[in-house]
């Protein structure tokens, strides 16, 4: 999207009938551990023209509350109150007169924009599918009526040859590419309402800003209302009018952006945004001026180290990493940064053994990775630690938590069950958890504890590397704060290097005293953390952090107006 | 089979194994289907437990004090079911049959689980070359009419003897060769899909050895499902063996009662009037196999949280969605048993 709209927030909201208002909604879940109240009591109203943010972290009934807007619940739910549309109550209506509701009167924009796409179909008959089903008073509308006004919802959203696009099929188009098709099929009827939930949840940095720009002129240009829901408070910052804040399933606060951001009233919502990490702010390597911690040994050293995954018959393999080199020392912490498909998670894998390096060199302590053998390479999994990205998988459903930390010492050190025992306790105690817990099964613990039960298990050895691929990523942003104060607290204490791997600039810049930053596989810049978000000397580098969103309207209306002058637009 | 309890483990050790477990969270119709089930498994096992102290006569037995048994008797008083045209009491025959089916059941699922499990593990663990075996020989099986494969197996192994345990085991492994490749594909396409899991590399990265991370982690959480494949494979078990039965490569009556095989004699008597020497044989079939279907697939469905019925939230009045539909991971073995299943 190239048109410029000028500074939003000091627009005149448009008064008059709300174009949707929610009344005392309560939404109830039967479980096999009973009911669940998932939305107890909210009540909410959106103007036309207004982007309203119902933000919450995991829990909080905000996508419950969004799916009630069009009548998605599954059976299993119950729901009082009143969501009014247009008029009409959504919980009370005739299916029939809501199959007419939705889609004309309200649509959705999901989460995964992949899932949400059929594939066996070409992008412009999912649009047209809707066009269709609405053809009003009997009606039929022609396929060649239906393709025309699908190709003109694709330009409207800004896709490129939206004449040739129509009829691709969704894997022929990028995520950002099938996430604005998506949102052409939410408009292909002029709805007054998009129920956005979690648009840019599942994109990359750089493409969210484009996603939010798009929704943004959609808003100023056709006076559509929308409804976001999310739990990234820069994505409120940087688009929202007004914002809700829900927390298990009450309406805690509601304010505008500017005041909410500014003034935070209640607890829950100052303790929310405290917990934001701000590009800039808290830098692990604030004030330094050459690379710390470079008198030790070299743990990790890569040189022009390429990984590549075979290709199908006949075709060449596919460069994970090309060409990369870097080095990590003992008491450093080596932050990775990069989108999906850069090669970061690559990177960390190959170094734990569990991808092979295909060229160059990796020396991991000392051992040449390229051409390694599972049986030489043992003795030594003792000194590297790995934690994965979501801790609910990264545990053995079957085991307890104490048997999980216990295992990485039955392995290599073989102690007796009541040493095993003292030392889970201890590990436990190190990052946090009651030693009861050794007891618990992991659905018992919360994502943050598992993630801390995570951690005390990779610590379990004293090992001198610690790999962490995205260890944050899959928690709430309360608690990704918790976990991330933890970390830094214990590689001060037990001083081990760590590659700490994250698609987060904020995160990593926390955490990490150098920073790598990859696009495409390549290294294309590294530095000291403070120097690099302060002052990116690579293109791409400048973009991403450009991209990303920071919490605070007034400052991110700013960097917005920067993004585009850095795009030339 | 906890399938993500919440509410934590505090529940008594009773409570929490799988049936028991599955009846306390079934409501409406889908329970009903349930309790069909065990009460009808429960009255075969216990025909099975009870048998020598219920059944009027032996299996084998032609005649009592009074003198020889009559051929093709109708049901009467001293025979409350009849007598088959060999001059066996029906009635002793169909409950000492049970006895028969069990032991084939348990023989012939007990050798192909553990065949099955630890092929499957193997297979799915290490892949390459022996996985590929593995898996061409699983498909040749597959493509085998399995009726005919059991008559193979069983002409192989027995050779025409008949003893009890000669064609006891004679069944058994050759429902075992059928159905080793059901809990092979199952296990192995487990094993593919949890060797990728977080938990099983975080094992990797930790340096455990690969039988450690088959026998603690892969192992429990690849064999779920077994409990329904145990009790949708009993069934078709009970049908081989009467199919086998019917067919004569069963046991001879002198060794054991079989109801597949006293369906076959009772297939002249059918055209003559005599009912009772088919008719009781071949309803125990069909209520066996039913009870033993109707458990497992309610037990599919149970584990299943979208096909599981709940009692409405707010208390209100239950609700039930069972049979909503039965299309679960299980392979095969689902169909309906059919009345007249011995004469297929």
């Amino acid at each position: 999207m190239t048109t410029n709209i000028g500074n939003i927030s000091d627009q005149p909201l448009p008064t008059g009938q709300p174009v949707l208002d929610i009344e005392r909604l309560k939404v109830t879940f039967a479980t096999d551990s009973g009911d669940v109240y998932a939305v107890k009591d909210v009540s909410l109203e959106v103007k036309a023209g207004e982007v309203l943010a119902i933000v919450g972290e995991s829990g909080s009934g905000k996508t419950v509350t969004a799916k009630t807007i069009l009548g998605l619940l599954p059976e299993t739910a119950i729901s009082s109150g009143a969501v009014l549309i247009n008029g009409n109550n959504v919980i009370s209506v005739s299916a029939s007169k809501l199959r007419k509701i939705r889609g004309r009167d309200v649509a959705m924009v999901f989460q995964e924009p992949s899932t949400a796409l059929n594939p066996v179909f070409t992008v412009g008959w999912q649009i047209a599918e809707g066009i269709r089903a609405h053809a009003s008073d009997g009606h039929r509308i022609s396929a060649k009526e239906a393709k025309k006004r699908a190709t003109e919802a694709l330009r409207k959203v800004g896709i490129p040859d939206p004449e040739i696009r129509v009829n691709y099929y969704p894997h022929q188009l990028s995520g950002g590419q099938k996430q604005r098709v998506v949102i052409a099929a939410a408009l292909a009827l002029n709805p007054g309402l998009i129920v956005a939930d979690e648009p840019t949840t599942a994109l990359d940095v750089t493409v969210q800003a484009e996603i939010l720009q798009l929704l943004r002129d959609l808003r100023d240009k056709y006076g559509t209302s929308i409804v976001l829901i999310t739990h990234n408070m820069g994505v409120v910052a940087d688009l929202a009018d007004r914002v809700v804040v829900m927390y298990q399933g009450d309406v805690v606060e509601e304010a505008t952006a500017r005041v909410l951001f500014a003034e935070p009233k209640q607890d829950y919502t100052k303790k929310l945004l405290a917990a934001v990490p701000h590009l800039g702010r808290n830098s692990a390597s604030e004030g330094a001026t050459e690379r710390l911690h470079q008198g030790g040994k070299i743990l990790v050293e890569a040189k022009n180290l390429t990984i590549e995954y075979p290709g199908r018959l006949g075709k060449p393999g596919f460069k994970a990493v090309d060409n990369v080199s870097f080095t990590v020392s003992e008491n450093e912490v080596f932050g990775l940064v990069g989108e999906s498909g850069s090669g970061k998670s690559t990177i960390g894998r190959a170094i734990a053994g569990l991808n092979r390096a295909t060229g160059g060199s990796l020396k991991v302590l000392g051992y040449e990775m390229l051409g390694f053998k599972e049986h030489t390479f043992k003795p030594l999994r003792k000194d590297i630690g790995f934690v994965f990205q979501d801790p609910a998988a990264s545990f053995n459903p079957h085991l307890t938590i104490g048997e999980c930390v216990a295992e990485p010492l039955l392995i290599h050190t073989h102690p007796s069950p009541a040493q095993a025992r003292l030392r889970v306790a201890q590990l436990l105690e190190s990052v946090q958890l009651p030693a009861s817990y050794a007891e618990r099964f992991p659905h018992e613990l919360s994502g943050g504890q598992r993630q801390r039960a995570s951690l005390a298990r990779s610590l379990a050895l004293n090992p001198r590397l610690l790999i962490a691929d995205e260890p944050t990523s899959a928690l709430d942003v309360s608690v990704q704060a918790k976990v991330l104060e933890l970390f830094k607290d214990i590689q001060e204490e037990f001083g081990f290097a760590a590659l700490f791997i994250s698609h987060d600039l904020a995160v990593v810049d926390i955490l990490s005293h150098w920073v790598g930053v990859l696009y495409k596989g390549e290294l294309v810049e590294q530095g000291i953390g403070s120097q690099i978000m302060g002052n990116p000397q690579h293109d791409y580098t400048r973009r991403l952090i450009a991209s990303l969103p920071v919490p605070d309207p007034d400052e991110q209306a700013r960097r917005r107006e920067e993004h585009r002058a850095l795009l030339g637009i | 089979m906890s399938t993500a309890t919440i509410s934590g483990r505090k529940k008594s050790f009773l409570s929490g194994l799988p049936v028991i477990s599955h009846v306390n969270k079934s409501v409406g119709l889908q329970r009903g289907m349930l309790i069909t089930g065990l009460v009808l498994t429960g009255l075969f096992l216990l025909s099975t437990v009870l048998a020598p102290f219920i059944a009027p006569y032996g299996y084998s037995q032609l005649s009592d004090a009074s003198g020889s048994f009559p051929t093709q008797d109708a049901p009467s008083s001293k025979h409350l079911l009849g007598t088959t045209v060999g001059g066996y009491d029906v009635l002793s025959r169909v409950l000492w049959g049970s006895q028969t089916a069990v032991t084939v059941i348990v023989v012939a699922v007990a050798m192909s689980i553990f065949l099955g499990v630890a092929l499957g593990l193997l297979s799915g663990y290490f892949g390459g070359w022996l996985d590929r075996v593995l898996v061409v020989i699983a498909d040749a099986i597959y493509a085998f009419p399995s009726l005919l494969l059991a008559i193979v197996m069983s002409i192989v192994i027995s050779r025409g003897q008949s003893s009890f345990w000669g064609g006891i085991l004679a069944c058994a492994f050759s429902i075992t060769v059928v159905f080793v490749p059901q809990y092979f594909r199952v296990i192995r396409a487990e094993t593919i899909r949890l060797k990728a899991e977080p938990f099983v590399e975080s094992a990797m990265v930790l340096g455990a050895s690969s039988l450690r991370i088959i026998t603690r982690h892969i192992f429990k959480n690849a064999t779920r499902t077994l409990p329904l494949m145990f009790t949708l494979n009993a069934s078709e078990a009970i049908l081989t063996l009467a199919g086998l039965g019917f067919l004569g490569f069963g046991i001879e009556p002198s060794s054991a009662a079989e109801w597949g095989f006293d369906l076959n004699k009772a297939m002249a008597d059918a055209s003559s009037g005599i009912w009772w020497t088919g008719v009781f044989p071949g309803i125990a079939i069909v209520l066996t196999v039913l009870g033993l279907t109707l458990v497992g697939e309610s037990i599919n469905d149970l584990n299943d949280p979208r096909l599981r019925g709940r009692k409405r939230a707010g208390g209100k009045a239950s609700r039930s969605k069972a049979a909503a539909g039965t299309d679960g991971k299980n392979t095969g073995a689902t169909t309906a048993p059919e009345p007249e299943a011995g004469k297929a």
